[in-house]
Formats: structure tokens, C-alpha cells, sequence
């Protein structure tokens, strides 16, 4: 027994007093909450990248809540003053830790590698601050889709929804044959979510534009945005009892099984019928929300590159290049459902779904109507995106009864949290 | 054994006993629906999961699920399960534990047995820092930890060691410690509350300092209670998150971030029978506590210090 | 121990002038035990206490600022205080914090003590049902609210269930309801943390002198006076102990509400540790989560003060 605890103090003091980690030279620290197996997979071809380049990988995932958990570990880390070399990031944050000055600069690499124009401006909007390089885009995904089961599509004898009545008469169709329409999970991002592609569909870009991205607060209270409510809440009488509450993938699964007809939510959810083994066109149907067709509402993952002391930066520049080449782009984004954050990467191995992705992407970014969801952070500053979420989930449960009520409450707040 | 231990306050009618033995049996099985709820997943096919009731048995039980939450799961690029953190979160788990645990003994000894003007205040003051919001203190922490890290680093430089200055690992400790240390003093404190003073006074007459009186009569009485506080503080620390994912995620990870990074996927696909296996793995060192710690929760020998 | 034996080993052949030193350090010894304890709490503590109070009168919002803007953070929440329809999430949390902390609580005591009085009548089989009302606690938050989550969805648990065997009426749905959520909350909580206070209790019980009950059984005290009148009382400094320690948990609670209900339907489950996370870390408004954090400990200083006041003045010998 005493040698048993012996053992165990000499073994906990050895590790103790072992070296502090420190940062290599010849290595990238990265944090990311890409942990699912096919999300870690697709990462593991950057890792494989730099390796062949002698550049090592020192892994710092933090799962959960959306990133959010990995955004307070990377507030902890850089409080501490140990910067990682680089790490995934959304929107709005990569902004706000430039601003405090604790971005690296890749303007240098930009240049060499042509991302001024391979990366749409939309995004650039994110990844590049006072004209500065400071974070290597990696995906694009887009939120503006339906996910139909073909099994209840051919039973019903519906065709792709062309404007939101359409649409309405489709999820009729369902309720008429015994089928859930609308499989929906209830929770504030899913509702926030949709509703995204609601006032699209409802308003066309330039009012999606003028209402969420410019944040008019004429348009916030406008007619339009009064029918858009309205049209939400014709889309909720078309879930099933149990929605409150619901994972977003348990819903997909409910189209997947056929139980349901049809789910609004971005593509990732691609990656459910994927894992499933079901094939676009033949198992599950993916088309643009009704009305929104030649639009895309965007989000992006994002690797923030940290300032970092000039002898680690030949690995940040190594793992920047890396990230935005062109087969990583293709590789990772295959298995991700999202499509490439350059417009320039072929789309020879994507599904159909994804091909169709890519080249809406392409259009939306020539047409100037690539826009930031709002609902995923991409619109607004986390704290107005919140207010939205908070009134449009308020509103999808019941809180606030009334689309009146709900355009009064999604000015206040938005104005509260300005 | 746990017979000899019980009070016996009941000898009882047989009524009385298959009372108390439904109403025991009737708990037990509440208790553990939602570990029924985890394993039949953790036994399931995903497609079975999806596919109908959660409170349905598997159809065809299988242990796949198990051997990846073991072996094979991601936890970030590396997929070789949760198998490899036990080891950080016992390292920092023990120590974290032993000390706080010594302490709060201490420190509940002293507040009860060697009162002096302010105990009182200082037992308020060390009590109401329970409450403290981790939130609130993560960035500070960080700062502070920060600076232990720039220590550790001019040491190393100097004398060729760190000394543990800027060990993630030794900062968790010395994290949990602090934060543990106003529940271990409560428990101890409380408890210390009934214990007789008449003993410690006639040990003192009989010239034992304060260190002996503590070692030799507080102690050997104390069992119950070091058992709750172990059972408290190394559930609490090894299910800490926030302070683990803030400042030692990577390598020196403990298991709660671990499984959380096997568990939380925001856009991935999500292999529930994956996570509840995980879940119960990542568990079985606090179940280990519970069990043997559990074993010494005997009635305390007081009458018979009394009578010595 | 080690160090009264080596400093009176010391300190022992000295002359008698060292006596009164090695008294007075004697005298000061457990006032140098306690006072390390008693330090870093003062620091790490309430000087992050200080810090936080400092920085809910700045406008921080993504990161910590330190220039003072005065009262806005406390002034938006004390409007949202009032606002009642719809619910500002503030009003919600507050509201939610007093219905789950006081049944939380209650229950979890309640529940905890009679378990651990059952569990005192000599119970065969002791050493396996103890773990089985503790395990709770050892499982994360993360994966058993997912259980429950489960457990208590009318489509895919308990209520399908019941009508699959035939028990057609049976109606439970309460985690889908904006009005009950919180009650689902209450009961995954009590599920997770009343056998830690029952296990309290048993320490509390077996710390009790045999001599005590014994004579009380001699006066011809039934059982169920003696528990009432000798043993509870008795178990008084337990209580303290429950409390807090459960105390503490209800106001951190995050895990349990976020795994259970994802915020619950339209925020109807928000606590003040979600609103205080959300707005420090996710929101970007680290003032307002400031403000809400000092509100929440000037709140359980205005209960735990005078408790703890009552508790300890009774207490004085």
C-alpha cells in the first residue's frame, strides 16, 4: 500500500514539475470544437497537410454549445497571455479580438495566394479587418434550405415548393396524408434560424438587407415584417405536438425516416442523410426555401489567426496557406455539407446537393446577394442577434402573441442591446 | 457490516420493516430510471434509436458503442476514445481533493475547538464564498494564472525547474482547492460543532498540543464526514468543466472536457449511444469513490472516546 | 503535528525566556493554520468579488473595460425586472430562480432525510443502495440531461410508453409546456442532488451518540418522538450544511437546465446562471453580466446573512 502511494506522489510531483507546455515553434496550436467523427476526419487532412510540411499540431478542442464554450476558453487563454497560433472562430468575434489588437496579419500570404478575389466579399467582410488579413475562412454553409423526405414527397405527389404558398400547400398535402409536415426542432437558434429564411422569402433580399443588416428600424416595423411573423406562425401550426425542446438532428431524423415531410435548416443537416447512407435525389430532396432562390443566407467557420511571436508564425502562414487551398477546401467541405469559402475550388467530387451549393454560392456573390444570417451571428454583433433570437423564440412559443407585439418588441430590443 | 454500523433506533414490527424496505425499494428504482434510460441506448443501434421509443429494450444488444466511447471516439483529431484522461483528472483530482480535505479539517477544528474574537466573521466569510459565480472569477483567475506561467518560465530558465508554476495541472489543483476550501471548512466545521469540547479540554489538561488533540481525538471520530467530504469534493472536481476546458484543454484535458468533446457537436452527427456509454465511463472513478468511501460510513466511536 | 514536535523539540532546552514564545506561538498556532485558508479566500474571493462589482459599472462588453460609466447595467435590469408581457429574460430568470431554488431545496431535505432514517434502521443491503441513490451526482450534466430530456418527451418516453401498455390517459408533458418547464428542472435536480444531502444526513445520524438515543429509548420515548425531539434537533448544523451546499448548486445550476431544455420553450427555463453566462461570455455584454451576477450575491447575502446569523448566535457557548 505505502509503496502503491509512494509510486503515485513520485509519479504526480514528476508531472508536476515537468515543463510547462510550451508553445513549439515548429507547431500550430489550434482550437476548434470539431470534435464528431466526421467533423475530425475532415480537420485531420489540415493536420496530414502540415505535417508533410514538418509542421506539427498541438490539438485544443473544446466541444459545446455552438463554440460558445470554446470562445470562453479562448477568453481564458488569452487573459493568460498564451495565444494559440490560430482558432475556429464566427463572425463578429474575429472582429472583436482584432480590434483589441490580438490578431496576427496574413495580408502578405492574402497577396501571394490570390484570396482578394477567390473569397467571396461577403465573407471578406469578416476575415479581413482595416485591410488586414486576419483569419483564413473555411466553409461557407447556408441556412435558406428545405430537407424533404422523397419517400413522402412521391406518396403525397408534391413538387419543389416554388413561393411560400406553394409551400403551404405542400404541408397540406402532408397533414392531408396522415405525415407530420413540418419537422421542427424547438429551440431558439432552430427558430431564429428559420425565421432567417422566413423574412427572405417574405421581404426578398433588399428588405432582408435594409432590416437585419442595416438594422432600419422602418423595416423592422414594417408591414412586411408584420407578414413575415404572420408566416412563421402559419409554418409552427404545421409541427407536431413535441417540437418544443427537440434537437435539430432528432428532427432531421423524422425526414430521414419518412415520419416527416420536410425540415428548414442549414446544411449541416446534410450530413445526417449522409451518415444515414441516403443519397440526394434519390432519398431526400434538397431545395432553396421557396422565394429564396438566387439568395444565401450565409455563416462561416473561420480560423482567427493570433499575433504570435515571429518565430511561430512560419507554422501560422504554413496552416493559413493550408486552409484555404483548394484541395483542403474540397476535401473538408465534402464531408462537412457546407461548400467552399472560395469560389474558384472545382465541385467534382460533391453530391448533388453540394453542387448545387457551390454554384448558388457563386451566383449570390456575383449578384451582391450573399448575405449574413443573422440568426447564426453573421447579420449583427452576438448581442443584437441575441435580442433577435430572444423575440423571435418568444414569439414562436407563445410569449408574445400577437405579430404587432412581436415587431414593438424586436425593435426595443434590438435598440436595448445596440 | 453496514448492519453493525446502523443505529438500530427501530427494532420494529414486520409491517414497519416491508414499509421501510418498499419505500427504499421504490426510491431505488426512481433513481435509477435514467441509467436504465443510458445503457438500453448505450446497447442500441443508432438507427434504432431514431427510429422509436427511448424506453424501448434494444433489439438487438450489442456492445459496439461501448468499445468506441472506449477506443475510438473522437475527443478532437485524436480518436482513440476517453480511455487516455483518466489519468489527468486523477493527478489533478487527489491532490485537489486531499488538500482541500486537510484543510477544511483544519480550519473546522480551529473554528470550533480554538475560538477566537471573529471566528464567527471569519466562518461567515469563508462560507459565503461558496457562492461566488465561476464566471466571475474565470478571467481574473486566468490572469493570476497567467502570471504563475511567466514564474514558472523564469524559474525554468534559472534554476532548470518550474517548480509546478504554470502546470495546467497543478493550476487546477490549486484552483479547486480554493474554491473547495469553503465547503470542506463547513462540513468539518458543522460537524466539529457536536462533537463534545469536554474531550478536547480534558485532553489539553492533559498537556497534548494542538496538533496531537486534532490527530489523535478529532480524527479518529471524524470518518462519516471525511467520507461526504471526499464523496463532495472529488465529484465536484471531476466533474468540473469550465475550469478544466479554460485552462488546461489540450493535452492535459481532463475527462470532463474530454467527454464533453465526445458528447457536444453543434453541427455534426451525434451517436447518442456513444455519448451514453462515454458518459458512464467517464463516471465509473466517482462510482469506485462512492462504493468504497461508502463502506466507512459507520456510526463514530464517541461513547467509546468517552469511556478512554 | 510535525511542526509543534519539531519546534518544541527545539525549543525545549532553551531558557526559560523561550517558554513564553513558545507559548504565545502556541497560542497563536491555530490562528496560523486557519489564517492561509482564510487568505486566499480574502484574495480569490471577495477580490474578484470587488473586481466584478468593479466591472458592472464599466461597459464592458466583449472584454473587461475598466472605464466607469456608472449605473446603466443595473438600471436595464432593473427595468426588465418589470417587464412582465412578454417576459424580459430577466424577469423569467428571477422568477424561475424562486420557484426552482425554494422547491429544490425543500424537496431535496426532505427527501434526502427520509431516505437517510430509512436507511438507519439496520437495512440489509445497505452498501448497495446507498450508491444507488448517489450516483446521480457522478454522471454529467451533459449526457444524463439528454436522458431525461428523453425520459420526459411525450413522443419518445415515459408517456409513449405508458400508452403503449395500455394506460391510454396518461398525460405528461411538461417539458413542452412554457408553464411547467421549470418543474421538469426541479425534478432532474432532486433526482441528481438529493442523495448527496441524504448521504449528509447519514453522516450526520451515525456522528450522533449511541449514549443519547439510548437513554431516550430507556425514558420510553416512541420513535418518532425521538427522531423529532432528540435526533433532528440534533441534526441542526446538518441542515446548515444541506442548505448552502444546495443553495450553491441552485444558483450554478447551468448544465441541468441547458442539456434538459436548451433554455426551455420561448426561454421559459432561463435561470440567473444561464443569463449571467449568456451575457458575460456569449452576448458580449460583460457589464450587464456583471450587474447580474453582484444583484445575484447581494440576493443570497439578503437570505444566507440572516440565517447564518440566527444559526451561529444560537449556537454560542
Amino acid at each position: 500500500m505505502t509503496t502503491t502511494m509512494k509510486l503515485f506522489a513520485g509519479a504526480l510531483l514528476a508531472s508536476a514539475f515537468a515543463m510547462p507546455a510550451h508553445a513549439q515553434v515548429k507547431e500550430v496550436q489550434m482550437l476548434h470544437w470539431w470534435t464528431s467523427g466526421g467533423e475530425a476526419a475532415a480537420l485531420n487532412v489540415l493536420k496530414a497537410d502540415l505535417a508533410k510540411q514538418g509542421f506539427g499540431w498541438k490539438d485544443v478542442p473544446v466541444a459545446g454549445g455552438g463554440g460558445s464554450a470554446a470562445m470562453t476558453a479562448l477568453k481564458a487563454m488569452v487573459a493568460a497571455g498564451n495565444h494559440p497560433t490560430s482558432s475556429q472562430m464566427l463572425g463578429y468575434t474575429v472582429l472583436d479580438y482584432a480590434a483589441a489588437g490580438k490578431m496576427g496579419d496574413l495580408t502578405a500570404t492574402a497577396k501571394a495566394e490570390g484570396w482578394d478575389e477567390a473569397v467571396p466579399k461577403a465573407l471578406q467582410k469578416f476575415s479581413v479587418h482595416n485591410g488586414k488579413w486576419v483569419a483564413a475562412p473555411v466553409n461557407v454553409h447556408s441556412v435558406n434550405w428545405l430537407w424533404i423526405s422523397k419517400s413522402v414527397m412521391d406518396k403525397i405527389g408534391g413538387t419543389e415548393p416554388k413561393t411560400f404558398d406553394d409551400l403551404i400547400a405542400l404541408l397540406d398535402k402532408a397533414k392531408a396524408a396522415g405525415v407530420t409536415p413540418l419537422a421542427q426542432g424547438g429551440q431558439p437558434w432552430q427558430e431564429a434560424t428559420m425565421f432567417d429564411s422566413v423574412v427572405l422569402s417574405t421581404g426578398g433580399t433588399d428588405f432582408y438587407k435594409k432590416a437585419f443588416l442595416d438594422l432600419d428600424e422602418a423595416s423592422l416595423k414594417s408591414a412586411t415584417m408584420k407578414k413575415a411573423f404572420d408566416n412563421l406562425a402559419k409554418l409552427r401550426s404545421y409541427t407536431d405536438a413535441n417540437y418544443a425542446g427537440r434537437d435539430w438532428n432528432l428532427a432531421t431524423a423524422m425526414v430521414i425516416k419518412g415520419d416527416a415531410l420536410v425540415q428548414v435548416m442549414g446544411d449541416w443537416a446534410k450530413g445526417e442523410f449522409v451518415a444515414a447512407k441516403k443519397t440526394p435525389g434519390t432519398d431526400f430532396l434538397c431545395f432553396r426555401f421557396p422565394g429564396t432562390q438566387g439568395t444565401v443566407a450565409y455563416n462561416s467557420d473561420m480560423f482567427g489567426m493570433f499575433k504570435v511571436p515571429a518565430d511561430r508564425q512560419e507554422a501560422q502562414v504554413a496552416l493559413a496557406k493550408a486552409t484555404l487551398s483548394k484541395s483542403f477546401q474540397s476535401a473538408f467541405n465534402v464531408v462537412k455539407g457546407s461548400v467552399p469559402a472560395r469560389t474558384d475550388v472545382p465541385d467534382t467530387d460533391f453530391d448533388a446537393c453540394g453542387k448545387k451549393g457551390i454554384a448558388d454560392l457563386k451566383d449570390a456573390n456575383a449578384k451582391g446577394t450573399l448575405v449574413g444570417s443573422i440568426a447564426q451571428g453573421y447579420g449583427q454583433p452576438p448581442a443584437i442577434a441575441a435580442a433577435y433570437t430572444d423575440v423571435v423564440t418568444k414569439f414562436f412559443h407563445g410569449q408574445i402573441a400577437t405579430s404587432d407585439a412581436a415587431v414593438t418588441e424586436l425593435v426595443k430590443a434590438i435598440n436595448a442591446a445596440k | 457490516m453496514s448492519a453493525s454500523a446502523s443505529s438500530g433506533t427501530a427494532g420494529g414490527s414486520i409491517v414497519t420493516r416491508v414499509v421501510i424496505y418498499g419505500l427504499l425499494g421504490l426510491f431505488a428504482v426512481i433513481y435509477l430510471a435514467p441509467l436504465f434510460v443510458m445503457l438500453i441506448t448505450s446497447f442500441k443501434s443508432l438507427d434504432e434509436i431514431y427510429s422509436g421509443n427511448m424506453l424501448a429494450l434494444p433489439r438487438n444488444p450489442s456492445l459496439d458503442a461501448w468499445g468506441k466511447a472506449w477506443g475510438s471516439a473522437c475527443v478532437g483529431l485524436t480518436c482513440e476514445g476517453i480511455k487516455g484522461y483518466f489519468w489527468n483528472s486523477i493527478k489533478m483530482v487527489v491532490p485537489a481533493v486531499a488538500i482541500s480535505t486537510c484543510l477544511g479539517a483544519l480550519n473546522g477544528y480551529v473554528l470550533t475547538k480554538w475560538r477566537f474574537r471573529g471566528h464567527k466573521l471569519v466562518f461567515a466569510l469563508m462560507l459565503f464564498s461558496c457562492f461566488i459565480p465561476f464566471q466571475s472569477v474565470l478571467l481574473p483567475m486566468a490572469t493570476v494564472l497567467g502570471h504563475f506561467g511567466e514564474i514558472g518560465r523564469q524559474l525554468q530558465d534559472s534554476i532548470g525547474t518550474s517548480l509546478g508554476f504554470g502546470n495546467p495541472t497543478v493550476n487546477l489543483v490549486f484552483v479547486h482547492t480554493i474554491y473547495g476550501l469553503g465547503f470542506t471548512t463547513l462540513f468539518f466545521r458543522n460537524y466539529y460543532e457536536a462533537f463534545p469540547t469536554e474531550l478536547v479540554k480534558a485532553a489539553q489538561v492533559d498537556g497534548a498540543s494542538f496538533f496531537q488533540i486534532f490527530w489523535r481525538i478529532l480524527i479518529p471520530n471524524s470518518t462519516p464526514i471525511i467520507v461526504v467530504t471526499v464523496i463532495y469534493q472529488f465529484t465536484n472536481i471531476w466533474n468540473d468543466f469550465l475550469f478544466g476546458a479554460s485552462y488546461a484543454s489540450g493535452e492535459s484535458m481532463p475527462m470532463t472536457v474530454a467527454l464533453n468533446n465526445v458528447v457536444n457537436t453543434s453541427t455534426g452527427v451525434v451517436e447518442y449511444n456513444v455519448n451514453m456509454a462515454a458518459a458512464v465511463i467517464a463516471a465509473l472513478p466517482t462510482l469506485l469513490v462512492y462504493v468504497l468511501a461508502g463502506r466507512y460510513f459507520v456510526r463514530g466511536l464517541m461513547a467509546g472516546a468517552v469511556k478512554g | 503535528m510535525s511542526i509543534t514536535d519539531k519546534l518544541s523539540g527545539r525549543d525545549a532546552p532553551r531558557a526559560p525566556a523561550a517558554i513564553g514564545w513558545r507559548e504565545r506561538l502556541q497560542e497563536a498556532l491555530p490562528k496560523i493554520v486557519l489564517a492561509p485558508s482564510f487568505a486566499v479566500t480574502l484574495i480569490f474571493v471577495y477580490g474578484f468579488i470587488v473586481w466584478t462589482v468593479y466591472l458592472s459599472f464599466t461597459g464592458s462588453k466583449m472584454f473587461p473595460s475598466y472605464d466607469i460609466v456608472g449605473w446603466q447595467s443595473y438600471q436595464r435590469l432593473w427595468t426588465w425586472t418589470f417587464e412582465t408581457d412578454p417576459p424580459s429574460s430577466w424577469y423569467t430568470a428571477v422568477v424561475n430562480m424562486g420557484i426552482f431554488g425554494s422547491l429544490y431545496i425543500s424537496i431535496c431535505i426532505a427527501l434526502g432525510l427520509l431516505i437517510a432514517i430509512l436507511l438507519d434502521q439496520k437495512i440489509r443491503g445497505e452498501g448497495i443502495l446507498r450508491p444507488i441513490y448517489l450516483y446521480p451526482m457522478a454522471l454529467s450534466f451533459i449526457v444524463t440531461g439528454t436522458a431525461w430530456k428523453w425520459f420526459l418527451d411525450p413522443g419518445i418516453g415515459l408517456e409513449q410508453t405508458m400508452h403503449a401498455i395500455g394506460w391510454e390517459s396518461f398525460h405528461f408533458d411538461w417539458i413542452k409546456n412554457k408553464d411547467f418547464v421549470i418543474y421538469t428542472v426541479v425534478i432532474a435536480g432532486v433526482w441528481q442532488a438529493s442523495g448527496f444531502v441524504m448521504a449528509m444526513f447519514l453522516a450526520g445520524l451515525r456522528g450522533i451518540d449511541g449514549e443519547i438515543m439510548k437513554a431516550a429509548q430507556i425514558d420510553g420515548a416512541s420513535t418518532a418522538q425521538l427522531y423529532r425531539r432528540i435526533i433532528i434537533p440534533l441534526l441542526r448544523p446538518v441542515f446548515l450544511s444541506a442548505f448552502i451546499v444546495l443553495a450553491h448548486m441552485a444558483i450554478k445550476s447551468y448544465d441541468l437546465v441547458v442539456a434538459l431544455t436548451s433554455g426551455g420553450p420561448g426561454g421559459a427555463a432561463e435561470l440567473p446562471s444561464t443569463f449571467m453566462y449568456s451575457y458575460t461570455f456569449s452576448r458580449n455584454q460583460m457589464a450587464v453580466g456583471s450587474a447580474s451576477a453582484v444583484i445575484m450575491l447581494m440576493t443570497i447575502s439578503a437570505i444566507i446573512v440572516p440565517y447564518l446569523y440566527s444559526e451561529l448566535k444560537e449556537k454560542a457557548r
